[in-house]
């Protein structure tokens, strides 16, 4: 008998309800959402005037389906190019810090960690506009002393990067480091005994161990990459990532069907790349 | 080469990126932050160092109203959170048996990964005048015409907790998950009624998960900027917006830098405190896992 659940019948009934209502508060926005990408009418609104897939595949005017809208395709392929640089930064990043953290001492140790930490709980805005105060100070300066032009350093692509970066690294950090503390580091010794260098150690032994964190770390970048918003508010440049188009969209054109049908799209993408993480760090994980 | 200068030599290389990605992007950048916000206009390229910037903030009662209206909504949101959270973490970790608790938490992280946006853009079509709530009680003849339950302080708190409880939900499942059962057995044995043993039991076993989820929580809801204008509307005075009015539409840094310290000095005050109140420290919770 579980000890930890309520034992008369009523509160097991109110408990149950109680999840029932939660889970139902989880799904509501996202269901209605979806619901309307498929309404063939102008709005994403009541009545409701029969199915279509139109807002997805549609080609023309006003019906224009997310595959042909041209703008958001390239917001899409936006996001995917920042995502895919980001992702890759922060894990090479964070599988130095998390070799660090794990395997070394050094002064002052505990403290760095927390400096490490920081960055996941500074509000994006504030990293947003931190990274943007710098990255002018610094192209002001150059353009002032040497004449330089360094336009990478103005909002756009680079800076977005470099904002997402800032606190992804935490996390794909943190992601990697939880692994590494459950390696066996006899296993290493043991492959040093045999005569392995440690290069070969590395590249043989424990990075193996360590691909389904490192996977999964990347994927949660990738995701949180995708999705943010607040950082990259600030830094956005011309070629705006997916997120930031459709806000434009929203507050320029008002709401409409085709952001249903993205919203249908980053449900379904991202909904299975979070499965794909999860049966990354399960799967393998367990050996 | 000896052993002790590769393994010197290999400390180097992994502290570099470390030290560079601190300094760079984190450290240099709050510094810079700190040092416009000190600097002040008095005519068209000449500046001067002062705390005019804060004087001017202080100056303006919306500005410090916004701040304080946000702090305070964002502690409200907190504990909303951790109320509506707490049940449902508890049932993951402790009720659940195996099978079901995977599926579970699983449905608990889907949200996750959506993005804010489309979040908040669900929350509209729900229930703006013409969506599916409205629809429904007009329907069912509670109401007659359409009503707008958007743009108020309760849509707004409603769409905040919803984007952040999960992070709430998920610190709190992974420390009761760590809570032998045996304990609440004994508390049981030892006469103690099912309040008390919460109180004195799960409660404080689930401190670091409940004050790590509180932290993450409120840092993620006095920065959010989506769901505050998005469901709040024109007047959702919210303090995000204000630092990207200053940065992005009247293009005064100067001012947007101070909003963005004050935002940062204030918001982490509220963590300390509460780290203070409740004796935790930020390594030990935020950085469990």
């Amino acid at each position: 008998m579980n000890v930890a659940a309520p034992q008369s019948t009523a509160m097991r009934w109110i408990y149950l309800a109680y999840m029932l209502v939660f889970f139902l508060y989880l799904a509501a926005p996202l269901v209605s959402a979806a619901i309307f990408a498929f309404n063939d009418s102008l709005f994403p609104a009541l009545p409701w005037k029969g199915f279509t897939l139109d807002w997805f595949f549609g080609s023309t005017e006003p019906m224009l389906g997310l595959f042909h809208d041209r703008r958001l395709m390239e917001g899409l392929k936006n996001s995917v190019v920042i995502g895919l640089i980001v992702s890759t930064l922060s894990v090479a990043v964070g599988t130095c810090n998390a070799f660090l953290f794990e395997r070394r001492s050094f002064p002052g140790k505990s403290l760095l960690y927390v400096l490490m930490i920081v960055p996941l709980v500074i509000p994006g805005v504030i990293l947003g506009i931190s990274i943007l105060v710098f990255a002018s100070m610094i192209a002001n300066g150059v353009e002032e002393v040497f004449g330089w032009e360094w336009d990478f350093l103005r909002p756009g692509t680079f800076l977005v990067v470099i904002g997402q970066f800032s606190f992804l690294v935490t996390i794909a950090t943190l992601v990697i480091a939880a692994r590494l503390r459950k390696f066996d580091v006899s296993l290493e010794e043991a492959a040093l005994n045999l005569g392995a260098s440690r290069s070969r150690v590395l590249m043989t032994v424990t990075l193996p161990y360590l691909t389904p964190a490192l996977f999964a770390a990347f994927i949660v970048s990738f995701l949180m990459s995708f999705e943010n918003f607040n950082t990259t508010l600030m830094l956005v440049g011309s070629d705006a990532p997916l997120t930031i188009t459709m806000y434009d969209r929203m507050v320029k054109v008002g709401s409409t069907p085709v952001l249903n049908a993205v919203s249908v799209f980053l449900m379904i993408g991202s909904g299975l790349l979070a499965l794909l993480s999860i049966f990354a760090q399960r799967g393998k994980g367990q050996a | 080469m000896s052993r002790s200068d590769a393994s010197k030599l290999t400390l180097f290389l992994l502290f570099t990126p470390f030290v560079l990605w601190m300094l760079l992007l984190i450290i240099l950048p709050q510094i810079g932050v700190g040092y416009l916000s000190l600097r002040e206009k008095v005519g068209p390229g000449d500046y001067t160092f002062g705390l005019g910037n804060y004087a001017d903030f202080l100056g303006e009662p919306v500005y410090w109203n916004t701040l304080l209206r946000t702090a305070w909504m964002s502690v409200l949101v907190t504990i909303l959170a951790l109320f509506a959270g707490f049940p449902v973490a508890y049932y993951i970790a402790k009720v659940a048996n195996q099978r079901s608790r995977a599926a579970l938490f699983l449905m608990c992280l889907v949200p996750l990964w959506v993005s804010d946006l489309v979040r908040a853009f669900g929350w509209i079509v729900l229930l703006r005048e013409t969506g599916l709530i409205s629809g429904a009680l007009q329907d069912l003849g509670v109401i007659r015409g359409p009503i707008e339950l958007l743009y108020n302080d309760i849509t707004v708190i409603i769409g905040l907790v919803y984007t952040v409880v999960l992070f709430m939900i998920v610190p709190l499942v992974s420390t009761l998950d760590g809570m032998d059962n045996s304990l609440l057995e004994a508390g049981y044995n030892l006469g103690g009624s099912r309040f008390t043993v919460f109180r004195k039991i799960v409660v404080p076993y689930a401190m670091p998960g409940i004050v790590a989820g509180s932290i993450i929580v409120f840092m993620l809801t006095a920065g959010s900027y989506l769901t505050p204008i998005l469901l709040g509307g024109k007047n959702s005075m919210w303090f995000t917006e204000q630092i990207y009015e200053q940065f992005v539409t009247r293009y005064n840094w100067e001012s947007g830098a101070t909003f963005g310290v004050l935002l940062l000095v204030f918001t982490s005050f509220v963590v300390w405190l509460g780290l203070r109140l409740t004796g935790q420290s930020l390594a030990s919770t935020v950085a469990k896992d």
